[in-house]
C-alpha cells in the first residue's frame, strides 16, 4: 500500500527530531565546555571553543591531578574478567539445564529465577562481612581488592546469562551434537567445540551487558574500592565531582574522558549494544 | 538417539557447579544471613551480627515512626509513577511515531538508546551542570530566552526549589530509549495486512491506533511497566551523584538504605529487607494487571 508523504510526515519527524536533541546536545555541550575556561563557560556556555576561546587547560589540570590511565585499566580489568567468567561459567550451566534431564533440575531452575530477584542492597551487608574475613577488602594488594568487585558483579550477572543462554541454547538443532557424540566427543568436547562456537551472538550479548553493568555500577565500588590506587573509572568519577565542586571546567573534562571510549564503541558496536541491553531483560 | 547421548549425567555437576556455587555464595546465603541480620544487633560494617535486638523486630518498629524511611517510600512512589507514565509514556508516543516513517528509524533508534550505555555516575554530574544555579545550562538558557532577567542575573535554584523534578528529569530521560526498542519490537510483530483491512473499512489512523495497535501491544507495555516499577526501586548512582545524602528532602529507599550501611547496620538490613519486599509485592501486582489481558494476544 502507498503512503502518501504529507504535512504528517513533517510533524512526525519535528517531533522525533526534538528527542533526539534532548540526547544528543548535553553530551555535545559537556564536550564543547570542556574545551573552555571557567570564564567563558560562565559567560555563555553554548558558544563555540574556536580560536581564542580553545583551550587544553581542563585536560592538563586533570591529567596532572588524578591518575586516569589508573583508573581506566582498573575498570578494564574488572569488567573484562566478569564479562568473560560471565560467558564461560553461565554458557556451562545453560547447556546442561537444556540438554539433560536430573533430579535437582525442578530446583536449580527455580533459584536461577529468584536469583534475579535479589536486589545488590539485600545481600551487600554480608557480602562484605564474607569478603572482610577472606582479606581481600581494605587489602594493601590492589589485585585482591580488585577481585573483592569482580566476584560480586559476576555472581550478579549469572541467572540473567543462564536464562538468555538457555533460550538460545534450546533453539539449536541437536542433530549436531549427536554426530559430535557419534564420533566420541565426551560432554566436554561436545560443548567447547559445538555449542560453544555456534552460541556466538548471544555470547557477545551476554558479554556486553555484563561489561556494560560492570563498568557503570558505581554501588558495588563505593563498598570496595576505597584507596586511589584501587578507582575505577566511575568510583574516580565520583571522587572528582565531590572535590572539584565550582571547577566547572574540570568537571566537564572529566565527563567528556568518561563518555567518549563508551560513545566510540557505541557507534561501532550500537546494533550488539542495543541487543545485549534489551534481551537479557525481556527474557528476565 | 537422543536419549542416550544426554545418558551419561556422571559429569555434569562440573559444568553446574560454578555457576551455582557463584549465586550460592554471593545471592542466596547473603539474602538468608542479611534477613537475620535485620534482627540482630551489628556494630561495624564488616562484622558478624552479636546478639538478637531487644525485642527482635526492634529495627521495623524504628521504621515505622522514623521520618525519613516516610519520606524515602514517599518519593521512591513518586518516582514510581513517573517512571511508568513519563518513561513509558514517551517511549510508546515515540515508538508510534517512528513505526510510521521509513527512512531515518535507525538513526533514531541509535540516537535514543545512547544515554543507557553511559554510566549513571557521568550523566549524574552532567545534570548537576544542566541545572547548575550558578548559570548552568537551564539557567543560561532562560536568560538567554528573556524569561530571567539578565542584567539582574536573576537564576533559580533548581535542586532547592524543585528537587524531585531535577532528580527524576535525568532517570526518566535515561531510560526512554530502553522502553522504545522494546515497544518497537512489539510493533514490528503487529501484521500488516491488519492495518491494511482497517484502511479498506474507513479506519482513521487514530481508530488503528487504537483497535489494533494497543491491545496488542499490550503484552509488550506489561513488560515495560514492571521493568520501569523493579528498575524504580533500583535507582541508585544519579541520585547519589547529584543528591547526595538526599539533600532537599530527595531520599529513595536505596539511597536511605545506603546513608545507614556505616552508622547502622543492622537497621540498613531492615531497610534492604523492605526493598525486596516491595519489589516483589509490585511486581506481583503489575504482573496481574497484564496477565488479565493476555487475550488479545495473536
Amino acid at each position: 500500500m502507498k503512503r502518501k508523504i504529507g504535512p504528517g510526515y513533517a510533524v512526525i519527524y519535528a517531533f522525533l527530531s526534538i528527542w533526539a536533541l534532548t540526547t544528543i546536545f548535553p553530551l555535545a555541550w559537556s564536550v564543547m565546555n570542556s574545551f573552555k575556561d571557567k570564564k567563558r563557560i560562565y559567560s555563555n556556555s553554548f558558544s563555540l571553543p574556536v580560536g581564542d576561546a580553545f583551550s587544553l587547560d581542563n585536560y592538563r589540570n586533570i591529567f596532572a591531578n588524578y591518575n586516569i590511565l589508573r583508573a581506566y585499566r582498573n575498570s578494564f580489568i574488572i569488567s573484562g574478567t566478569v564479562a568473560a567468567a560471565v560467558i564461560l561459567f553461565s554458557g556451562m550451566a545453560a547447556y546442561i539445564l537444556c540438554r539433560y534431564t536430573f533430579r535437582t533440575k525442578a530446583l536449580l531452575t527455580l533459584l536461577l529465577y529468584a536469583g534475579m530477584m535479589f536486589p545488590i542492597y539485600s545481600t551487600i551487608i554480608p557480602v562484605m562481612r564474607m569478603q572482610a574475613a577472606w582479606g581481600i577488602v581494605n587489602s594493601p594488594s590492589v589485585a585482591k581488592n580488585l577481585l573483592s568487585v569482580i566476584l560480586p558483579q559476576i555472581a550478579g550477572n549469572m541467572s540473567f546469562a543462564i536464562i538468555v543462554l538457555s533460550g538460545y541454547i534450546r533453539t539449536l538443532p541437536v542433530e549436531l551434537e549427536e554426530a559430535a557424540f557419534l564420533e566420541g566427543c565426551n560432554m566436554f568436547q561436545t560443548y567447547f567445540r559445538v555449542v560453544f562456537p555456534l552460541c556466538k551472538p548471544s555470547m557477545v550479548t551476554v558479554g556486553i551487558f555484563s561489561f556494560l553493568w560492570s563498568y557503570n555500577d558505581l554501588f558495588t565500588q563505593m563498598f570496595f574500592l576505597r584507596t586511589k590506587e584501587n578507582w575505577a573509572i566511575t568510583i574516580l568519577l565520583n571522587n572528582i565531582a565531590a572535590k572539584e565542586g565550582v571547577n566547572y571546567g574540570a568537571l566537564f573534562s572529566s565527563v567528556t574522558l568518561i563518555v567518549i571510549p563508551v560513545l566510540v564503541v557505541y557507534m561501532f558496536l550500537n546494533k550488539y549494544i542495543i541487543k545485549g541491553m534489551t534481551v537479557g531483560a525481556v527474557k528476565g | 538417539m537422543g536419549a542416550s547421548i544426554y545418558k551419561n549425567k556422571k559429569l555434569i555437576w562440573v559444568f553446574l557447579l560454578p555457576a551455582f556455587l557463584f549465586m550460592l555464595v554471593y545471592l542466596y546465603y547473603p539474602f538468608v544471613q542479611n534477613i537475620l541480620n535485620s534482627f540482630q544487633h551489628i556494630k561495624y560494617l564488616g562484622t558478624a551480627g552479636g546478639e538478637w535486638n531487644t525485642p527482635w523486630y526492634s529495627n521495623y518498629v524504628k521504621l515505622l515512626g522514623d521520618a525519613k524511611m516516610k519520606t524515602a517510600l514517599k518519593n521512591t512512589a513518586v518516582t514510581i509513577a513517573a517512571t511508568i507514565l513519563g518513561q513509558v509514556g514517551i517511549a510508546l508516543l515515540l515508538a508510534l511515531l517512528v513505526s510510521n516513517i521509513k527512512a531515518g528509524a535507525g538513526f533514531f533508534r541509535t540516537v535514543y538508546f545512547f544515554p543507557i550505555v553511559i554510566s549513571a555516575t557521568a550523566l549524574g554530574l552532567l545534570f548537576n551542570l544542566v541545572f547548575l544555579y550558578d548559570k548552568g545550562m537551564v539557567n543560561q538558557f532562560l536568560q538567554f530566552a528573556g524569561y530571567l532577567d539578565r542584567e539582574s542575573n536573576q537564576l533559580i535554584d533548581w535542586k532547592a526549589k524543585y528537587a524531585m523534578f531535577t532528580m527524576l528529569t535525568p532517570v526518566i530521560w535515561q531510560y526512554v530509549g530502553f522502553y522504545f526498542v522494546i515497544l518497537l519490537t512489539g510493533l514490528s510483530g503487529i501484521p500488516a495486512d491488519l492495518y491494511e483491512a482497517a484502511t479498506i473499512d474507513g479506519g482513521s489512523k487514530w481508530q488503528q491506533v487504537r483497535f489494533i495497535t494497543l491491545p496488542l501491544l499490550v503484552n509488550s507495555i506489561g513488560t515495560c511497566v514492571i521493568l520501569a516499577v523493579t528498575g524504580a526501586l533500583k535507582v541508585f548512582d544519579l541520585p547519589w551523584t547529584m543528591f547526595v545524602n538526599g539533600m532537599s528532602g530527595t531520599w529513595l529507599t536505596g539511597t536511605y538504605m545506603y546513608s545507614k550501611v556505616y552508622s547502622d547496620v543492622d537497621y540498613a538490613s531492615a531497610i534492604a529487607v523492605v526493598i525486596v519486599i516491595l519489589g516483589v509485592l509490585l511486581s506481583a501486582a503489575a504482573n496481574a494487571v497484564f496477565k488479565q489481558k493476555d487475550d488479545y494476544q495473536v
